[in-house]
């Protein structure tokens, strides 16, 4: 037993932050004070915090390091491991040197996140030794129909963003008739500020295996694939290490734990395709053709991968199973609300001061996840909306902050869990413009095979486009909701059903931004280029002439030296030039 | 593994001979090209491999954002173009990455090494803004980290 466990966060955040660099350092410096032998540097997955990164977390007291750099590896060596004195300085808040006593860590409920960040991911034995496999090991002894029981018992409802009960699925399946079936994880996680998925995956892939290992016995599969986006490489890697490991000692293949259960997994990788998230989508994807989705029914269910059964789940849905199997239905479903039971993983981004990876009951008000888990938005900016479930997700405002947390509370205002998304705006985000973006995304991965989608995305986003240069109608606005009414009707698959949201989202809740951007030709929060006015602050102006030098019209005017210098408006084409050129910070948009 | 002696064909061998093989096949096929594209001839050997008409293959190869059917650079530069990106100044890395490497958008540099591309969502918005080179994520983007990492690419071979 070493004295000291050092866990190094290794996902992808904290590597791109220099995680390795951390480590080879941390390495020398144990090997020239002689404590390899005492000192074991264990790789995690996801912490949670990324923006803090790298991060490490020093057992047995628990304490948490961050923005840590190969130069402190002296300091952490010298003082914390011989000395036991923590290095102040590296922790997050003063005084508070332990995960448990910082809010963001206290006020999480960590079950499906459980193992990321405090196990090896690379290393099945530190997963066994977590109780892995313990629930497949106890499946395979039941009938099929009592786990699919207890799936059903626990309220587990799909994490992929619908919310469908994922036990009913599971008894479709089983129902189905077929000789083949097979079991999907949907690891295609693509929307834009959604990264659970990836980080369950690095953290804690065998969760993931389990989780579908267990499926496949319930529903009668023999064959299971994993469809994971190329942009995530690292996770990849370390599917195909558990892959091998879990083959290696027989947890998948022929005859698992001796039983007459045979199951096991291939990989299959996307090659840049947003809608390859919908589960049709995504089937004719592993099938070698074009990753277009097709009219439901018959669902998957029946006619899936091949034509055959298939049960297909998201990453995180899988990786709740074992915690169903191990603690009980009972236990599972007395987290939550009453329709939304567990837990859910946010990736917490945007106008926030801490972001990053977090799990909380469902439930939890906005709130509680924004401010008191979120630490609120940076000072000297004031909260303005929380745009939640991505491109298909729609934004909330202030007043809406107190809304619990579920499936059903969330889609009641217009916005839906998605997959997880929580991108928090502050007073400085233009409304419309954050809409125009979404759609703008849509348009693009709209796959184009069915009108509803591939014209309505299109004829929505160029309304929004004149709106925010200043050319807007009103009746403009009616078109949008009229559109956007049809698409949600008429449109094949889950993609062009709430590629609307944004934009309804942002009407219902924000219509005084769209009617000053119309009304007015003004962007309140001073972000769309034509609707904005450049003027020069006068006590910040220096008199350098740079706004002038840069300034393609002669709108910037004043003489050297002699502050403060102005901008014509009748002659600025709002460039942004001045702005840009400024040392000093002087000149400032505003609304027009 | 990109411009060995490893034969196509034995590139083709690693894969099953089944449709559900074709995506993993082009991605292998790509990269073995210095180019990072897929040429005229690994598409047809991909559709025999696999046993589908070609015209399904090259149907495939066009829908998917990450398969190029024209040369690229030895290195694909992809900058996240994400809400989260957006927010922490991915243009300010962008104005960077085209000064640079003096390309736009899906431009190659002359000498072949670096081709800019724009991705959906790479899922570290922790650390955003993020751009992905070949298959390593940099975060934290500032116009010096974006200068760095082309120079450290640069200097590779």
């Amino acid at each position: 037993m070493r004295r000291i466990q050092v866990l190094l966060c290794s996902g992808t955040a904290c590597q791109s932050s220099g995680s390795d660099k951390v480590k080879r350092a941390l390495l020398d410096e144990l090997g020239s004070h002689d404590l390899l032998s005492e000192v074991q540097i264990v790789e995690t997955g996801c912490m949670g915090p990324c923006e803090l990164g790298p991060v490490l977390l020093v057992y047995p007291e628990g304490t948490f390091y961050v923005r840590v750099k190969p130069d402190d590896a002296a300091e952490i060596v010298s003082e914390h491991f011989l000395k036991g004195r923590p290095v102040r300085r590296l922790l997050w808040t003063e005084g508070a040197p332990q995960p448990q006593e910082i809010p963001f860590f206290s006020r999480q409920m960590k079950l499906v996140l459980r193992n990321c960040g405090t196990i090896d991911p690379e290393k099945i034995e530190e997963y066994i030794a977590t109780g892995g496999y313990e629930a497949l090991g106890k499946v395979v002894t039941l009938d099929p129909a009592q786990v699919i029981a207890a799936v059903k018992e626990s309220g587990l409802r799909g994490r992929g963003g619908a919310g469908f009960p994922t036990g009913t699925k599971w008894e479709l399946v089983r129902a189905a008739t077929g000789d083949t079936k097979y079991v999907i994880c949907n690891a295609d996680e693509g929307d834009p500020g959604a990264f659970m998925d990836r980080a369950i995956l690095e953290g804690d892939p065998h969760a993931v295996l389990e989780g579908m290992a267990i499926a496949a016995y319930a529903v009668g599969a023999s064959r299971g694939y994993v469809y994971v986006r190329a942009e995530y490489p690292l996770a990849i890697r370390r599917l195909e290490v558990a892959l091998a490991q879990a083959r290696k000692l027989g947890l998948l293949g022929a005859r698992i734990f001796e039983s007459d259960f045979s199951f096991d997994i291939e990989l299959r990788m996307g090659a840049g395709a947003f809608v390859c998230g919908e589960e049709t989508a995504l089937m004719a994807s592993i099938e070698g053709r074009r990753g277009e989705p097709r009219p439901r029914p018959p669902y998957p269910a029946t006619h899936g991968l091949w034509g055959k059964p298939t049960l297909i789940n998201n990453v995180e849905t899988f990786a709740n199973v074992r915690h169903i199997v191990l603690g009980g239905a009972a236990a599972f479903a007395a987290v939550g609300t009453e329709k939304s039971k567990g837990t859910k993983v946010f990736a917490l981004a945007g106008k926030v001061r801490n972001t990053g990876l977090v799990e909380v009951p469902m439930g939890i008000t906005l709130r509680e996840l924004v401010f008191d888990i979120g630490g609120g938005v940076p000072a000297g900016r004031e909260f303005k909306a929380v745009q939640i479930g991505g491109p298909s997700g729609g934004c909330l405002p202030a007043s809406l902050l107190d809304t619990p947390v579920d499936y059903d509370s969330l889609s009641r205002h217009g916005a839906i869990m998605g997959s997880g998304g929580v991108i928090v705006l502050d007073d400085a985000t233009c409304m419309v413009n954050m809409a125009r973006f979404f759609l703008e995304f849509t348009a693009d991965e709209s796959c184009g095979k069915c009108v509803p989608c591939r014209v309505g995305t299109q004829m929505m986003l160029a309304i929004l486009n004149r709106i925010v240069a200043g050319e807007g109608t009103d009746q403009d606005l009616v078109r949008l909701a009229e559109i956007g009414d049809m698409m949600k009707n008429a449109s094949l698959c889950a993609l062009g059903q709430t590629a609307p949201n944004p934009v309804l989202s942002t009407l219902r809740y924000f219509p005084e931004e769209y009617r000053a951007h119309i009304r007015d030709r003004s962007c309140p929060a001073g972000v769309c280029p034509n609707l904005v006015r450049y003027v020069v602050v006068p006590e910040a102006c220096r008199g350098c002439d740079a706004c002038r030098r840069a300034c393609p019209t002669g709108a910037a005017q004043g003489t050297a030296g002699k502050a403060p210098y102005r901008i014509a408006d009748e002659l600025c084409i709002r460039c942004g030039a001045c702005f840009d050129a400024c040392p000093f910070g002087a000149v400032k948009k505003e609304p027009r | 593994m990109r411009e060995g002696t490893v034969t196509k064909d034995a590139i083709a061998s690693r894969h099953p001979r089944s449709p559900e093989a074709l995506l993993s096949l082009l991605h292998d096929l790509q990269t073995a090209n210095a180019g990072n594209y897929l040429t005229p001839d690994d598409l047809a050997l991909a559709a025999s491999h696999v046993g589908l008409p070609l015209s399904a293959v090259r149907d495939a190869a066009t829908f998917y954002s990450m398969f190029s059917l024209r040369p690229r650079g030895r290195h694909i530069v992809r900058l996240c173009e994400s809400p989260n990106c957006h927010l922490a100044g991915a243009w300010s890395a962008l104005d960077e990455l085209r000064r640079v490497l003096g390309v736009d958008i899906g431009g190659t540099t002359p000498d072949g090494q670096f081709t800019l591309e724009l991705t959906s969502c790479l899922g570290a918005c922790g650390v955003a803004p993020v751009m992905m080179v070949d298959d390593e994520v940099v975060g934290n983007l500032t116009p010096t980290r974006v200068r760095e990492t082309l120079g450290r690419y640069r200097g590779e071979r």
